[in-house]
């Protein structure tokens, strides 16, 4: 689908007038404005080479048009709520299988919500995978391999959801999918998002935010192209990851459900209000973008020699600034940042991603516009 | 009693990794074999990561729970093929460390847990051993970052099941809130010291010091309480808010103890007790959402080396 440039610029004009809340001290992968190219209103993906993945979305999502500087995008009939993707992340498995059960908070008019446990063997055995992160297994690769039980038990389980809830990509996609996740970090409540163009989702954000105001709710970008992974909830025309934490695995914290439920109950009004008409006017929403993963300091047999710094643990979101404390070895050594630029760390200690060489995240701030949207 | 005098200790066991993804007593354990003590001491160190087959996956156990194994029964079972990675581990941890009950077992054994409740740092022990809780004054006295507690389990020494029964004298450190599978520097840090505390005090109560008598206060165990559960077991509530991460403040009558998915309150209906493991993750499946006790104080003689 094609659109004039005309109504492309002004859509631009919209995003000219945000700034971004921190200066771009160096890396160079700070953009002032969502993933159009600014020069002489050429509107594409503009997106380094490397991006360019069939998983991509493309520039305009299948159902949006323009008119004025609204894009009209199609209502969300069928939404999915997922809970253990990772089987040992309760709150989501609480909140599904009460919602399996009780489904009279998760009804809206003119919306299809389907809760769902995406991994039940890992849920049964309360661990987060049975052979295979199922949360990094929706590659193009495995949703397209032909061939039965030499699969392990989680890339089959893709395959599956991708039939029941996609195909990843088509036009028969589920609108919406809500993947729950808890995590051992001090996050808080934070919305992932996978996209920069999904003014959708943007708008589902800004709404949730608004909502639960005081209380905060941040949103993070993972758009990287080489850390973005292939996630449960990418099958949908719209992903939105919930991680909500601290949380050990395995453990139940009230106030830990109760937010997420919370949430949640906002992402379906905003869906409702969206169905029935609603437009949502033009905003900004602040994002954190994912930058670079930092591991442990490890020996040459792999195993680490320190720990993240007590300065640095529970500050997740929290500016990291050069020669900030980082990590603190076995005998009391610090060991201080030594990135360039201010950074916001997140995903601090998170006890799966030892084993993904992860001990914490840094992100970038950014302002992101979203146009204003109205069902089509 | 106003004085009790033990034999010096010439062999303390430190042991981590009893379960596996507690990975504070992991990583000591390792830093401890890495180091290879060299500073010279009255009596010899054995650091050991008690069951490797866990650590290697990082889960508490493989096939059954390691801490669970020590009791006189399970001890003499007999050797099969088919007996559980555990049992097997249980039995070899016995000849080397104990036997338990036995002269040849280490004077005394350390073992390190770590906890998902907010507990800070506890000393877990049986009978009441006047070197123990000697030790948990010392250690009281000299770490004031978290606090420091014991618990005492009032089970008579051949029903004991945990890994400590089998030294002459033995403790568990449980240091929280830390969630399995992390490795948490402060957590690190305040176990670490209570651990370098402990061989100090051997040290000096080996070279003729006289620790003081007085008063310490102990926790003893009365039972545990499950999760409301409905007909297919699966639980109905979550510890609520106003419980959550309150171990070891009082619990009263009436007192909030779940809240229902529902929003629904149950309340404490009973005597006041103290809780503790309050949502502790690996007691779901033992069907224990928190633990009760009793807050007893007792009157510690002076101790000191026996002089032959």
């Amino acid at each position: 689908m094609s659109e004039p440039r005309s109504q492309v610029s002004s859509l631009l004009s919209v995003c000219d007038s945000t700034t971004t809340s921190q200066p771009d001290g160096g890396g160079g992968d700070v953009k002032t404005q969502p993933h159009l190219n600014s020069e002489a209103g050429n509107f594409s993906t503009a997106a380094p080479a490397a991006f360019s993945v069939s998983t991509s979305p493309p520039s305009t999502l299948p159902g949006m048009s323009f008119h004025g500087i609204t894009a009209r995008l199609s209502e969300a009939r069928r939404v999915a709520i997922f809970g253990g993707t990772h089987g040992n992340e309760m709150s989501g498995v609480a909140l599904v299988n009460l919602w399996i059960k009780n489904s009279d908070d998760i009804q809206r008019r003119g919306v299809d919500i389907k809760p769902f446990i995406a991994n039940p063997k890992a849920v049964e055995k309360c661990v987060r995978y049975v052979e295979t992160d199922l949360n990094r297994a929706f590659t193009p690769e495995n949703l397209s391999a032909s061939g039965g039980d030499e699969f392990p038990y989680e890339v089959r389980r893709a395959q599956e959801i991708n039939r029941m809830f996609g195909p990843k990509g088509s036009p028969d996609a589920y609108d919406v999918i809500f993947d729950l996740h808890n995590t051992t970090s001090n996050m808080g409540c934070t919305l992932i998002l996978e996209s920069s163009k999904d003014h959708f989702n943007l708008q589902m954000m800004n709404y949730i935010k608004k909502a639960i105001s005081p209380a905060s709710c941040l949103v993070l970008l993972n758009e990287h192209p080489l850390l973005k992974y292939s996630t449960c909830r990418s099958v949908a025309k719209h992903a939105v990851g919930l991680e909500v934490g601290p949380q050990p695995q395995g453990v139940l914290r009230s106030n830990i459900f109760e937010a997420m439920r919370v949430i949640l109950k906002h992402a379906l009004d905003f869906i409702e209000l969206f169905n029935e008409g609603m437009e949502f006017p033009p905003c900004t929403v602040e994002v954190f973008r994912v930058n670079e993963r930092i591991d442990y300091p490890r020996d040459a047999n792999r195993n680490i020699i320190a720990m993240v710094h007590p300065n640095l643990q529970d500050c997740d979101w929290e500016p990291l600034n050069p020669g900030d404390p980082m990590f603190q070895t076995f005998d009391g050594k610090t060991i201080p940042y030594q990135g360039s630029c201010t950074v916001y760390p997140t995903f601090i200690n998170e006890a799966a991603y030892y084993e993904k060489q992860q001990a914490f995240v840094t992100t970038r701030r950014e302002t992101l516009a979203a146009s204003s949207i109205r069902k089509a | 009693m106003e004085h009790a005098s033990f034999p010096p200790l010439s062999r303390v066991a430190i042991c981590g990794g009893t379960h596996g993804n507690e990975m504070t007593g992991v990583y000591i354990v390792r830093e401890m074999q890495k180091k290879k003590e060299n500073a010279a001491r009255s009596f010899s160190i054995i650091p050991v990561l008690t069951n490797p087959r866990a650590v290697d996956v990082c889960r508490r156990y493989a096939d059954m729970d390691l801490n669970r194994c020590f009791t006189d029964a399970l001890l003499s079972s007999p050797v099969t093929n088919s007996m559980p990675y555990e049992l097997r581990r249980a039995q070899e941890l016995n000849t080397q460390l104990g036997p338990k009950g036995g002269k040849e077992a280490v004077d005394l054994l350390v073992d390190l847990h770590n906890t998902t409740a907010n507990m800070g740092l506890c000393l877990i022990f049986y009978s009441l051993d006047w070197l123990t809780l000697h030790i948990l004054k010392y250690i009281q006295n000299k770490i004031s970052s978290v606090p420091v507690r014991a618990i005492q389990l009032d089970i008579p020494l051949s029903d004991a099941y945990s890994l400590e029964a089998v030294g002459k004298h033995g403790f568990a450190i449980e240091v929280g809130p830390q969630p399995h599978g992390v490795l948490r520097a402060d957590i690190f840090n305040v176990a670490k010291k209570a651990v370098d505390l402990t061989l100090e005090f051997i040290q000096e109560f080996n070279a003729g010091r006289r620790f003081e008598g007085g008063e310490v206060e102990a926790y003893t165990f009365v039972k545990s309480i499950d999760y409301p559960r409905d007909s297919s077991g699966e639980i109905t509530a979550a510890i609520h808010p106003e419980l959550q991460d309150k171990d070891f403040q009082l619990l009263r009558s009436g007192d909030p103890l779940f809240l229902s998915f529902s929003g629904e309150t149950v309340k404490h209906d009973g005597e006041d007790l103290y809780p503790f493991f309050i949502n502790e993750c690996a007691y779901y499946e033992k069907k224990v959402a928190f633990q009760l006790a009793l807050k007893t104080t007792f009157l510690l003689p002076s101790v000191s080396v026996e002089k032959n």
